[in-house]
């Protein structure tokens, strides 16, 4: 009887270095491996290069050096379909990802662009709005909707494609308390792999298990989010800040 | 400045409505060219930023203010192939959505306000800067120049689809002076702000400016310790269209000569409305000086339609129909040819 | 131009008019200005005939006459070329009411004042009864390039957008002491456009990068199309032939 093989990692980023066209050199050489149903926070100061790192991830921009993989598919102009329905991203300002009339619409964009049709892609945008509570806001445009409404809208428009990994650009950014309750839930409640881009460490600590910090265009640290927010040297190191009264050690987080 | 309908008559409105399809058409073309993927959004982003430009009030004095048109600002930002496509799609939207101008006058409305000022403005754009140093200052002016000289150009424009069409037999002569009289105030404060916000725009980002390329200061190369002139950039070659445009260029000349001489014929058949001018400009000067005095605006008289009637009535049905059907024609071989192309391999530089 | 006219016109409905295919009636009241449009002007009872039409498709699509009216201000500046004629177009002179003004006159701003009426009222009754999103499918099954529509849709959706960044800029402005007077302060409201134009452009590049990473290559996925059935068609044919016959009547009665 043959053991069961692992699933192949949903993120393999090795030696990953790229310069703008303007000449200046943003990533040195990333190393980062992200395995299926995990939740990592990507941490860092401004400019360190998160963005630009997630612009690789679905080929947006290409690699000086290095190389992306996606569930072992490495990310290629040939595979570049595939490569986007896998890696889902939310980008930080909702509108700029709600471009259709009406939220149905755009959650079908992505798997109508991917050649669903009818019935088919019906329940896939039905099934996407059901996850992220927002199934009678199908038929509204957009605009009509609360910030942290679009939020999960914009969850929703890459939920639909049944991704490998979802990546978030600052998800609480913006959003009231409740709001961020609410998103919380949600992101703890799906089953897909989770690579989050923020400054809000203690939303780091209540969602991702394992944190890593970007600075200089390398991975400087890689460990157990309780364990980078309790370093404080590191933090300092980092431009990386608790808020006020936030103390990490106190806070219990469920072990993985 | 938005037509009503019944202000040009049926087939001249054709006609304005195939010229405008053409035009349009050619915008498709030459954004696509341009843009290739990212058309759609950035040309309804800019079209999405006229439309709420247009609204900007620019107070002149005791309580009035001016609006921009958009033409030239449109022209010389986006460049004038996009410009067109952005100006028709307002138009066309302010005509369905809002009421605002005559469903039969799209065809007038879109040429008048949409093809010629982007046009004139862009020419002349594009010639001052070559003649001028190349310098941002000049780029401004000529800005300003351009955008003066397409208000009146596209009232001039509008004179003379009236006096081919118009419902009315007001003399020309009263016509044009009021028109373009007015219109080149009009324009003097579209070239202000025009060329003022074409300076804003350069200011931050020069590269964003379609008429301003090759403007800033060239790249410095730092070789053995010394700052060298980089060597000018070879300009990546625009990817060649799958299909040439002759076709689309054939049919709407086709269409365009069809509705000539339909409108020609439907002209002569009648008084002319200049020769009616020529006639009575003499007699009733003080009348006419008495009107072009008051109006600040356009007056309209009415021809004697009385004789030829049926004859003018079956070639105006005629001319409507025709256009549908060139219309459609033309439309058609736009998008028979996009599907194919889109079909073709894309050969692109980046992954995007 | 545009300043006052961005108010949408779509009145929620259920009524029979609401419920037609858009492209049918986009098709149709577009025949219908054609058809008033070619009606020769001394047939005065062919536009009070085409008034009645409009009148009971407004009673259908339950379009209040105070919302119709109203919305028929936007006429105000061509009414105004149109009372000028009498004065100042050449011809046989008569009196009106103690005023000299000519007969070709009389009628030239009759013909422009009836027929621009008409067109506005049924462009109006169109917008009113049709959502913005069924209009712009309206116009794509008849024949616009699908490219069009797609650049007015993100016009739409983005309108309100840039509306709001423009007023959120003018209110900054404000709150920094500035109050706009006279032509000396375009300077300042030019660079407001600019940087509108900036932020505009860059949001359409941001748009770009989400429609990319959701697989768009070029062309946009279809996703809903209208179709309309023979009956739904007869029921719009219906404004657009009467319209038709009393136009024929009118050149030949």
């Amino acid at each position: 009887m043959s053991l069961p093989t692992a699933p192949a990692p949903s993120l393999e980023v090795s030696g990953l270095a790229y310069a703008y066209p303007d000449g200046h050199q943003a990533l040195f050489g990333v190393d980062l491996t992200v395995a299926r149903g995990e939740r990592v926070a990507l941490l860092g100061p401004n400019g360190a290069g998160k963005t630009t790192l997630v612009l690789h991830l679905n080929g947006i921009l290409d690699a000086g050096a290095g190389t992306v993989r996606v569930a072992g598919l490495p990310v290629e102009k040939k595979n570049l379909a595939e490569i986007r329905r896998r890696v889902g991203i939310v980008f930080q300002d909702p509108d700029d990802q709600l471009f259709m009339p009406t939220v149905r619409e755009d959650v079908a964009f992505g798997p109508a662009a991917a050649g669903l049709r009818g019935p088919e892609l019906e329940r896939r945008v039905t099934t996407a709005l059901e996850r992220v509570g927002m199934a009678e806001y199908a038929a509204r445009p957009p605009h009509h909707l609360s910030f942290g409404q679009r939020r999960r809208v914009a969850v929703a428009t890459v939920l639909a494609m049944e991704p490998e990994i979802l990546v978030l650009d600052e998800p609480s950014s913006n959003l009231d308390p409740a709001s961020r309750r609410e998103l919380a839930d949600i992101l703890r409640s799906l089953d897909v792999t989770v690579l989050m881009v923020t400054h809000d460490l203690p939303y780091a600590l209540e969602l991702c298990p394992r944190a890593v910090v970007l600075s200089d265009g390398v991975i400087a640290a890689d460990d157990r989010t309780q364990d980078l927010l309790c370093d404080e040297a590191l933090m300092r190191e980092h431009r990386l800040e608790l808020p006020f009264g936030f103390d990490p050690r106190s806070v219990s987080v469920p072990r993985p | 400045m938005h037509v009503p309908d019944g202000f040009i008559d049926a087939p001249v409105s054709a006609a304005a409505g195939v010229v405008a399809a053409g035009a349009v058409a050619v915008g498709l073309r030459g954004a696509r060219r341009e843009l290739d993927q990212r058309t759609a959004p950035l040309a309804g982003l800019v079209a999405a930023f006229i439309f709420a430009v247009q609204m900007l009030n620019f107070p002149v004095a005791a309580g009035t203010s001016g609006h921009l048109l958009g033409g030239a600002l449109a022209a010389i930002l986006v460049g004038p192939y996009t410009g067109v496509l952005c100006i028709a799609v307002v138009l066309l939207m302010q005509g369905i959505l809002f009421a605002d101008g005559g469903l039969t006058a799209l065809g007038v409305n879109i040429t008048v306000m949409g093809v010629v000022t982007t046009v004139v403005a862009y020419l002349l754009f594009r010639g001052l800067t070559r003649v001028l140093p190349r310098t941002r200052r000049s780029t401004t002016a000529a800005a300003f120049v351009a955008a003066l000289v397409s208000v009146p150009a596209a009232a001039l424009a509008f004179t003379l689809i009236y006096a081919i069409g118009g419902t009315t037999d007001v003399p020309l002569g009263k016509v044009l002076t009021a028109m373009v009289g007015v219109h080149v105030l009009i324009g003097i404060g579209e070239a202000a702000i025009t060329a003022l916000t074409v300076g804003a725009v350069i200011a931050v980002r020069p590269d964003l400016v379609h008429g301003a390329r090759g403007t800033g200061a060239p790249l410095k190369l730092r070789i053995d310790g010394e700052l060298v002139d980089a060597p000018a950039a070879t300009p990546s070659p625009a990817p060649v269209a799958a299909r040439s445009t002759r076709t689309v260029w054939a049919a709407g000349l086709a269409a365009a000569l069809v509705l000539a001489g339909f409108v020609s014929f439907y002209a002569s058949a009648n008084p002319d409305g200049l020769e009616k001018v020529a006639a009575d400009q003499g007699i009733d000067e003080k009348a006419q000086e008495h009107g072009a005095a008051d109006s600040p605006l356009a007056d309209y008289g009415v021809r004697n339609i009385t004789d030829a009637r049926l004859s003018g009535g079956l070639a105006g049905v005629i001319g409507v129909g025709a256009t549908v059907v060139v219309g459609s024609g033309v439309f058609w071989a736009v998008r028979s040819r996009r599907t194919s192309e889109g079909s073709d391999a894309r050969t692109t530089t980046g992954s995007v | 131009m545009g300043a006052g006219h961005a108010h949408r016109l779509y009145r929620h409905g259920t009524t029979p008019v609401h419920a037609l295919p858009p492209h049918c009636k986009l098709a149709a009241v577009l025949c219908f200005v054609v058809a008033v449009v070619s009606t020769p002007r001394e047939a005065v009872w062919a536009f009070a005939l085409y008034a009645a039409l409009l009148a009971g498709v407004a009673a259908v699509a339950r379009i209040s006459p105070g919302f119709l009216l109203k919305r028929l201000v936007i006429e105000v500046p061509f009414v105004a070329f149109a009372l000028l004629m009498p004065f100042v177009v050449p011809g046989e002179q008569t009196e009106l009411l103690g005023v000299s003004v000519s007969v070709p006159g009389l009628w030239g701003a009759w013909n422009v004042l009836a027929k621009g009426t008409l067109g506005v009222a049924a462009s109006v009754l169109l917008a009113s009864t049709t959502e913005l999103r069924s209009l712009l499918l309206g116009l794509q099954r008849l024949r616009l390039p699908p490219l069009l529509v797609q650049i007015a849709s993100f016009m739409i959706r983005y309108g309100d957008v840039i509306g709001d960044e423009l007023r959120r800029m003018s209110i900054a402005r404000r709150s920094r002491g500035f109050e706009a007077r006279g032509v000396r302060h375009w300077g300042v409201l030019a660079k407001t456009a600019g940087a509108l134009f900036i932020r505009s452009y860059e949001r359409g590049e941001r748009v770009h990068l989400a429609m990319v990473s959701r697989g768009y290559t070029g062309t946009m996925p279809v996703i809903d199309e209208v179709t309309a059935t023979r009956t739904q068609w007869a029921h719009a044919a219906a404004l657009p032939v009467l319209a038709l016959v009393v136009c024929l009547l009118g050149w030949t009665v």
